[in-house]
């Protein structure tokens, strides 16, 4: 006989955290998710609204199971002052992509186009390439790397992803000076 | 209390002090002596010099254990500080409050490469519950007041300090904070705790059994454990942390449960419908292969340390938090249930408990006149103490022999290195132990190959006159990996055997203390008395015991936990 545990179903989470801005915090944070098994998609970090936190957004992808381990373990760091799973209902995420396509001159006006179906920039124009930026959500992100696939990407970068909950609530718990 | 102008180095010695630190232990070294110097002075802290770094973190492990102060020990930069990673990783496996203090390199020189440098705080982060690199002086009083705090409050554990040579010579204006300020520290308790359900799970239930693990010790609630015991009347199993939290002399303590617990407790833990589990962690040296383990049950979890609950084994009711705060609310709300719904019938649960018992005991072959038994060794020094010992151990099959056959009824007294497993781990933790404890037995339960990982610092012990009693249980060799091979690996004894070397008398000798040895069981009862007789320093008691008398039951690593191999 076997315990009954449920089988993990595996989907995108997003884990965002208010963590102390001091050195070494972010080698921290990886040193868990690394030691613990936990793969990160992708992981950002930049400054708040205050200067002595930093806000971090990290992507994995796990069960939900595994996701409230991830929340209870990053917790117990010190400089972490808060975290949470996101609730993906409530959710604004963006991501900035930034693309270079290396097309002849006759296909820029049909990349123009389609970059203005995605509400994307054309950043740079050289004869025989172009710089696109792109903003907006990953699957919006991954649909026009899908589109712009066939034109020949040289080159490309995403930030990961930033996000915040809808509404009022905020992350730092209201204690923090 | 008024600012007070002086260097680093003299403030971590105040800091100490402030903190009630009795002992340090530790090396000096270049980039630490600015301390050293400092500590010279102290009329409070007194320094125990060890031999190797490893030492002193595992000494003040076995002060931690014993008294549940915050051990504290010193290394310089460099191999100083590395050398003292395994006692950190130690602590920090075991729940231990530790606080470690490093020197390093001066700040200009960090990153340099610099003669003896080494990112210490880079290397400790995953052994610690947090580390500093200390690069303001100003710093200092803050930066100690909280790891103290940390180290001892919460889920206990190591942290370490790390202080630049130039940071220690700089001044600074002196005042220890007398509170601490950490906004990430205290995650907020997000739920009430579910008392109610756990209560009605605990009525229901007619097969329960209560898992006590390290938590108890850490929390202090013996009592709170004992009348919560005595409500529910359940059998209790402890983990090797747990042991002396409730006495393994009642009637209802079923002693340590697990790879090498006895069958009887591990058939108990297997059918039971529920398992109250108080301050552990169900790791896999007690739940077996998890996916079999105790199919039935369902889990009322009680631990402080959030991430504990559901890691392994998901609870049915969590419950987080202090045991010391919140189990006397769960027995009330439990005798409230039962008061006022009754409760399900337990008492053929222990017509069962109590057939496995009797039907499948802890046994051993009797000693005849050719074998010392290992079993027979520690029972006799028990019989003799009445089990009135601090006892430590190393690592091996002399510490399940220990963990098995030293009845343990005292909080605090069976210390031991668990979730690390760390050989060498005897001889240091018994110098901490009666450092703390200057008129307490302390006993040594170590294996040959354990004790040679330690054993330069018998110099440690006998400079410091103490009277620790080490028992070597002698077979020559690295006992449970060799029971591994004869089991699994089809006897091929590779890099097991151990030669007869260094003889232990001699070597307790050219330390200057007592040597003895008993070769044959007709030896035995004189070498234990002569050895628990002894005052003025340490003995060694080298024991030749049976060579291939094997740990049993055990569960095999990875098989369920009631499908266990018997011994002779």
């Amino acid at each position: 006989m076997e315990r009954t545990e449920t089988t993990p179903t595996y989907s995108s989470h997003t884990v965002s955290l208010l963590v102390e801005n001091k050195p070494g915090v972010l080698h921290r944070i990886a040193g868990l998710f690394s030691r613990r098994g936990y793969n990160i998609a992708s992981l950002t970090v930049g400054p708040t609204e205050r200067p002595e936190y930093s806000r971090m957004t990290i992507v994995v992808r796990l069960s939900s199971k595994t996701v409230e381990q991830v929340v209870r373990q990053v917790q117990k760091l010190i400089p972490v002052v808060e975290v949470r799973e996101l609730s993906p209902v409530d959710l604004i995420e963006r991501e900035l992509l930034l693309v270079k396509i290396r097309t002849p001159e006759r296909n820029h006006a049909e990349l123009r186009a389609l970059a203005e179906t995605y509400e994307a920039k054309i950043v740079d124009v050289s004869p025989d390439a172009l710089v696109i930026e792109a903003s907006g959500n990953s699957g919006k992100l991954d649909a026009l790397e899908d589109r712009l696939a066939q034109y020949g990407i040289q080159e490309l970068c995403r930030s990961g992803r930033i996000a915040l909950e809808r509404g009022f609530k905020t992350l730092a718990p209201p204690n923090l000076k | 209390m008024a600012k007070e102008k002086m260097t680093g180095a003299k403030a971590v010695v105040r800091a100490l002090e402030a903190e009630g630190v009795e002992w340090v232990f530790g090396m000096p070294g270049g980039a630490i002596l600015p301390i050293y110097d400092a500590l010279y002075d102290s009329k409070k802290v007194k320094h125990v010099l060890v031999r190797h770094e490893q030492t002193g973190a595992h000494a003040a492990e076995g002060l931690a254990h014993a008294t549940g102060k915050v051990g504290v020990c010193f290394g310089t930069s460099g191999p100083g500080a590395t050398n003292l990673v395994t006692g950190i990783a130690d602590a920090y496996m075991d729940s231990v409050p530790m606080v470690a203090i490093t020197g390093n390199v001066s700040s200009a020189l960090i990153g340099s490469d610099a003669f003896q440098e080494a990112d210490i705080t880079g290397i400790t982060m995953p052994i610690t519950k947090h580390n500093w690199l200390v690069t303001d002086v100003r710093d200092l009083p803050r930066i100690l007041k909280e790891a103290f705090y940390i180290a001892r409050t919460g889920r206990p554990g190591p942290v370490l300090v790390d202080i630049p040579k130039d940071v220690q010579n700089a001044e600074l204006e002196f005042e220890y904070p007398d509170r601490v300020d950490i906004p990430g520290y205290h995650p907020p308790v997000r739920e009430e705790p579910r008392l109610k359900d756990a209560a009605a799970l605990i009525r229901g239930s007619s097969r329960p059994v209560i898992y006590l693990g390290g938590g108890v010790r850490t929390s202090g609630a013996y009592e709170e454990v004992a009348k919560f015991a005595e409500l529910v009347g359940a059998p209790v199993v402890t983990t090797v942390h747990g042991k002396g939290s409730f006495p393994e002399t009642h009637p209802r303590c079923l002693g340590m449960f697990g790879m090498h617990g006895s069958k009887f407790a591990n058939y108990t833990v297997q059918e039971s419908d529920l398992i109250i589990a108080l301050g552990a962690r169900f790791d896999d040296r007690v739940t077996g292969k998890l996916s079999t383990f105790a199919p039935e049950a369902k889990i009322v979890h009680l631990d402080v340390d959030p991430a504990e609950i559901s890691k392994l084994v998901t609870a049915t009711v969590p419950l987080v938090g202090d045991l010391k705060l919140l189990l006397p609310q769960l027995t009330e709300e439990t005798r409230n249930a039962f008061q006022t719904s009754g409760r399900a019938d337990i008492a053929p649960w222990w017509v069962k408990v109590n057939a496995w018992r009797e039907k499948h005991p802890l046994r051993f072959t009797a000693q005849g006149e050719e074998h010392i038994m290992p079993q027979h060794v520690i029972q006799r020094i028990w019989e003799k103490t009445q089990g009135k010992a601090f006892v430590t151990t190393g690592v091996g099959k002399h510490q399940m022999f220990a963990a098995q056959y030293w009845k343990t009824s005292e909080p605090r007294h069976f210390i031991t290195s668990g979730g690390l497993g760390t050989m060498g781990f005897c001889l240091p933790a018994a110098i901490g132990v009666q450092l703390a404890r200057p008129d307490a037995l302390v006993i040594g339960i170590d294996g040959d190959g354990s004790f040679q990982m330690t054993l330069q610092d018998l110099g440690t012990a006998v400079d410091l006159n103490l009277n620790i009693k080490i028992f070597i249980l002698n077979n020559l060799f690295l006992g449970m990996v060799h029971q591994w091979q004869n089991l699994f690996y089809d006897n091929r004894l590779a890099a097991t055997p151990l030669s007869d070397r260094p003889d232990f008398v001699k070597l307790a000798e050219a330390y200057g203390c007592l040597g003895l040895r008993a070769r044959k069981p007709s030896e035995l009862e004189d070498v234990l008395d002569r050895a628990l007789a002894h005052e003025g320093g340490p003995v060694i008691v080298d024991i030749r015991t049976r060579q291939d008398e094997h740990v049993y039951p055990m569960v095999p690593a990875g098989a369920p936990l009631n499908d266990m191999i018997e011994g002779n």
